[in-house]
């Protein structure tokens, strides 16, 4: 399979600031790619790396065949960029913007338009407006257009959903769905787990290690425990009394539930009469599947060398 | 949880002809942990300015933590906490300077604010870092400060804007904790969140559209009335019907 990016030992400081150690991936020719991380992860260094406007200290990145340190301004032309920051001319017009990007990049927005008017279809009745007025889903929409005006090759969105309304966020990755038969490979960062799914493959990044890249299928299916679910009305004496039983392994709140892993990983009436014992008559106990974000908390478990009631 | 702390009738916010709060009525309770959902535009933040008493109702009864929201906006003021992930801290103070601030923004006395202080490093783990810069804390810290900054003076209501976005699975799981550990002390949290996950955490969520609450419920409930396994599927199916 074609590779659209080759990343090897990829590493930078800033000052005594560790931002990426040692990171090596690839991503295939007109897959999504998704990295997912908290904030400070590495993301957004490691998105500048990609696209030439930063250089690693140390390793190799090869980005559409070409070397992203030294073949630079060809790749500039094949690579199109969403910052994390809203990126547009606050005081241009929608119109304006995007044939600010078109002229820039040496080409017309006619010339490309089949390309985004799925998405510029949207904002098209507004095209008057002045960007810095749009709502955020109507920025966000624009600001891709933008990025896809020059028919780039690769397509680099760093954060495009956050601040962005569930409407909208479901929206804009049905839209980078459908621009799948453009071959176009996308490198989406986020620091949703529950936009994993919505990717081929997956890097997990925290403090700039990647802890796992796979299908999201596999990495749910690489969690190496049952799950449990356990619900009571009384939420918070359900989390202290469950981490008070030795035979718990790991307790934390998700959602209506407490997810609960055992240290003999078998479940049996102990654990619910244990509850029952501690005043906590109304737990209901349930396997579960584990998710993206159960399996990273696993693999940041085993990184920071807890074991034990976190 | 039936001391009720907010309560809001018939709330109608106009800014010139357009109406930005349509006849909202809702009741938050003690203790309670609500989330307040929407679309972007829904109408969301006019109603916290409102029950922050930063903005005054065009017409309609509300009422926060005991007090009127056109008449005692000073008392409603020193009575809740907001935090927010973009901003709640400054960043070019240190830790202990930063608590002193909001303290004595608070009205709080010189010696309440000592012994919070101590007790807040305490409970953080933090006295390593009380003269440290907020910039020089890694962001699961610099949240965690945030959060206890925001609940520095007791307040009855806590309002708190997409508390977990950008952080870290383990820190969201102790975020969460804290925030139960405070609901359990009977003070409500008032969440407002794009990330349908923080949503689920919730005890009650209501979902805003266009100026109006199409929903109020537990989450529960929503996702057997929507049919739906999640919160998330209940946002798209309602929040902007086509």
């Amino acid at each position: 399979m074609l590779k659209a990016v080759e990343s090897s030992g990829i590493s930078k400081k800033f000052g005594p600031t560790i931002a990426l150690d040692n990171i090596s991936f690839s991503v295939n020719e007109s897959e999504i790619f998704g990295f997912i991380g908290p904030d400070g992860a590495g993301k957004t260094t490691l998105f500048r790396i990609i696209t030439t406007l930063l250089l690693p200290d140390e390793g190799e990145m090869s980005v559409l065949g070409m070397d992203s340190t030294t073949d630079y301004k060809e790749l500039r032309k094949n690579i199109g960029y969403m910052p994390g920051r809203f990126s547009l001319y606050q005081d241009l017009s929608v119109e304006e913007n995007l044939n600010f990007f078109a002229t820039v990049f040496g080409t017309t927005v006619e010339e490309n338009y089949e390309l985004i008017s799925d998405i510029y279809s949207h904002i098209e009745p507004f095209k008057k407006r002045l960007a810095g007025k749009l709502s955020g889903g109507m920025k966000q929409k624009l600001a891709l257009s933008c990025a896809l005006i020059h028919k780039p090759r690769l397509l680099i969105l760093d954060e495009p959903t956050t601040g962005v309304d569930a409407v909208s966020r479901s929206e804009f990755w049905d839209m980078l769905g459908k621009l799948r038969k453009y071959n176009i490979t996308i490198i989406v960062s986020t620091p949703y787990m529950d936009e994993a799914i919505r990717c081929d493959r997956v890097a997990l990044i925290q403090n700039g290690e990647i802890l796992s890249i796979d299908t999201p299928q596999n990495i749910k299916a690489g969690f190496s425990r049952k799950l449990f679910t356990v619900k009571s009305a009384e939420k918070y004496k359900l989390i202290k009394t469950l981490r008070k039983n030795p035979e718990i392994l790991t307790a934390y709140p998700f959602g209506d539930s407490i997810h609960v892993t055992l240290n003999n990983n078998t479940l049996d009436n102990s654990l619910y009469e244990y509850l029952v014992r501690e005043g906590i008559g109304d737990a209901v106990i349930m396997e579960a599947e584990a998710g993206i974000e159960d399996r990273f908390l696993e693999l940041m478990e085993k990184d920071n060398g807890i074991t034990n009631k976190a | 949880m039936n001391n009720t702390v907010i309560s809001v009738h018939n709330l109608v916010k106009k800014f010139g002809s357009f109406t930005a709060n349509d006849n909202l009525s809702f009741e938050v309770y003690a203790g309670e942990i609500f989330g307040f959902l929407g679309a972007n535009g829904a109408g969301k933040t006019t109603t916290i300015r409102i029950l922050s008493g930063l903005s005054i109702p065009t017409s309609g009864e509300v009422n926060v933590a005991g007090f009127d929201a056109y008449s005692q906006t000073e008392q409603i003021k020193k009575n809740i906490g907001y935090m927010c992930q973009k901003f709640s801290l400054y960043e070019d103070l240190t830790v202990k300077e930063n608590i002193i601030l909001y303290g004595g923004i608070y009205g709080m006395s010189k010696s309440l604010i000592r012994e919070r202080l101590i007790e807040l490093l305490a409970k953080l783990r933090f006295q390593e870092y009380e003269n440290r810069m907020i910039s020089d804390l890694p962001p699961g810290l610099r949240q965690k400060l945030a959060f206890s900054v925001a609940v520095l003076h007791e307040p009855k209501i806590v309002f708190l804007d997409e508390p977990t976005g950008g952080v870290d699975p383990i820190t969201r799981r102790q975020f969460w904790e804290s925030i139960y550990e405070t609901a359990s002390r009977g003070i409500t949290l008032f969440v407002t969140t794009h990330y349908m996950d923080e949503a689920e955490y919730c005890d009650r969520i209501s979902i805003m559209n266009d100026g109006k609450i199409v929903a109020l419920d537990t989450p529960e409930r929503l996702k057997k009335q929507y049919n739906a396994t999640s919160v998330e599927e209940v946002f798209i199916k309602i929040a902007r019907p086509v």
